[in-house]
């Protein structure tokens, strides 16, 4: 799994962080920041989960 | 037991409309999946006209929701510039563009339209935004006009105000309410945006109300106010809030009054289910029917009936999220920070204008906000989903 995370995109909401917290954190603006760019396939579903509740479409998953 | 279904269609080709197609795949449904749009354009996102359209940074094509060939991928048959006309819910088929589609289960995700100011139809330099054609229309139209007046100090006034002021243009804004946004923010958070937006230098009539559009030869020439002021401009938007699109329903049988009136699950009728703007359901432990005109919402509440539409559907009871961003300022809230009643700062101070705070009715959290604050707020938000006493909260 490759995950990429279109900065300019990100409003800072932090779904992703709720959705996949092993993966996403925020900086001190709100900003993804992407612990893990290629996390265990058990993060998949968490992973993919935040890309669709991200409300800024920031996050690309590829399988 | 009624049999799973084989063909889903879905009203509307925006954020909620292609998030419950694309959930309904990644929920397994392998049946025809027929999305029906409006508007010409490939779905797209919203919250960035206001944003990045207006002031130029992005093309309109990085607003799409979906990149073209994930459509082929998914097996997502979109129909776009197919306005539905009509509903037959005991037949099962929506009328659009002249043709009855068929539909096992319908989602109906045809948002909101906005309200325009009465007899301005057709009024050169009379702009509202809520696509992509009309905010390309309002961006050229402000570029050439010595003043803007936004009419609305809502979520779109003012942060179209900010964008508006980030290019360089005068701007005036005008509404009845004292501060900009205070019905969604209260008046301690509202009364800050005004002096973000003095500091801007955007011209404030707040607490006053518009009169009418005066126009000369079908053009408009100012905007009059209450007590005599007239403001003189070629360029006015109308920013004073939305009403559900559902006039395509009208004599359906579903409940129309302030939208599409839905259950815990999402569901409308037979096989009619609704999400996003357009939807108002029954939020059960709120313990009433909501309908939330907010980004996350369309997203979490296509989901959720994406689900029910498949009958695995559980009640839908979202911590509801919105955020708005003005000139350097982010402003996100969880909750309901409308209506409330009490208000205290958690952290941080509004003078240093960096904080959360803390929105109450009655004895609970019902919502907390955060100023230049999203990882505070997100530690925040479990005093909201929690309905947390208001005693405990401020001791915490």
């Amino acid at each position: 799994m490759k995950i990429i995370v279109e900065i300019d995109r990100c409003v800072g909401g932090g779904q992703c962080v709720m959705a996949a917290p092993d993966v996403f954190d925020q900086d001190d603006d709100g900003l993804a920041v992407l612990l893990d760019t290629d996390p265990p396939a058990g993060l998949t579903d968490d992973v993919q989960l935040a890309a669709r509740l991200c409300p800024a479409r920031a996050i690309l998953v590829e399988a | 037991m009624t049999a799973p279904p084989r063909r889903i269609v879905v009203v509307g080709a925006s954020a909620a409309g292609l998030t419950a197609a694309e959930s309904l795949r990644a929920d397994g449904f392998d049946g025809d999946v027929v999305v029906i749009g409006a508007e010409p354009h490939l779905g797209y996102d919203r919250p960035p006209l206001s944003k990045q359209l207006l002031s130029g940074a992005w093309e309109a094509d990085r607003l799409e929701l979906l990149p073209r060939h994930r459509y082929d991928e998914l097996g997502i048959a979109c129909h776009l510039g197919v306005a539905a006309t009509a509903l037959d819910p005991a037949g099962r088929t929506v009328r659009a563009g002249g043709a009855d589609v068929a539909y096992d289960r319908l989602l109906i995700a045809t948002g909101v339209r906005p309200r325009t100011w009465p007899g301005t139809d057709g009024l050169r330099g009379v702009h509202v935004l809520r696509t992509i054609d009309d905010t390309l229309a309002f961006k050229e139209a402000a570029h050439a006009a010595g003043r803007v007046v936004v009419i609305g100090a809502g979520f779109l006034g003012a942060e179209a105000a900010a964008t508006l002021r980030g290019l360089g243009i005068p701007v005036t804004l005008v509404g009845p309410a004292p501060a900009p946004m205070v019905r969604q923010v209260g008046p301690d958070v509202a009364r800050l945006l005004g002096e973000l937006h003095a500091e801007h230098d955007v011209d404030l009539r707040l607490g006053v109300t518009v009169r009418g559009i005066d126009h000369d030869d079908g053009r408009v020439t100012g905007v009059r106010l209450a007590g005599g002021t007239s403001l003189s401009t070629t360029c006015v938007l109308v920013a004073i809030g939305t009403a559900p699109a559902t006039g395509w329903l009208d004599g359906s049988g579903l409940d129309l009054a302030d939208g599409v009136g839905c259950d815990a699950m999402c569901q409308a009728g037979p096989g009619v289910f609704a999400a996003g703007d357009v939807a108002r359901w029954f939020h059960r432990t709120h313990g009433t029917r909501l309908r939330i005109e907010h980004r996350t919402n369309a997203t979490e509440q296509a989901m959720a009936a994406a689900r029910a539409m498949l009958g695995a559907g559980q009640p839908y009871e979202p911590v509801p999220y919105f955020w708005s961003d003005q000139y350097d300022t982010k402003i996100q809230a969880y909750g309901q920070t409308a209506g409330a009643d009490r208000f205290a700062v958690l952290s941080g101070s509004l003078e240093e204008r960096r904080f959360v705070a803390v929105y109450g009715r009655g004895e609970r959290v019902v919502g907390v906000l955060g100023w230049r604050s999203p990882r505070e707020l997100l530690r925040a938000r479990a005093l909201v989903a929690g309905a947390v006493p208001w005693q405990d909260a401020l001791a915490a």
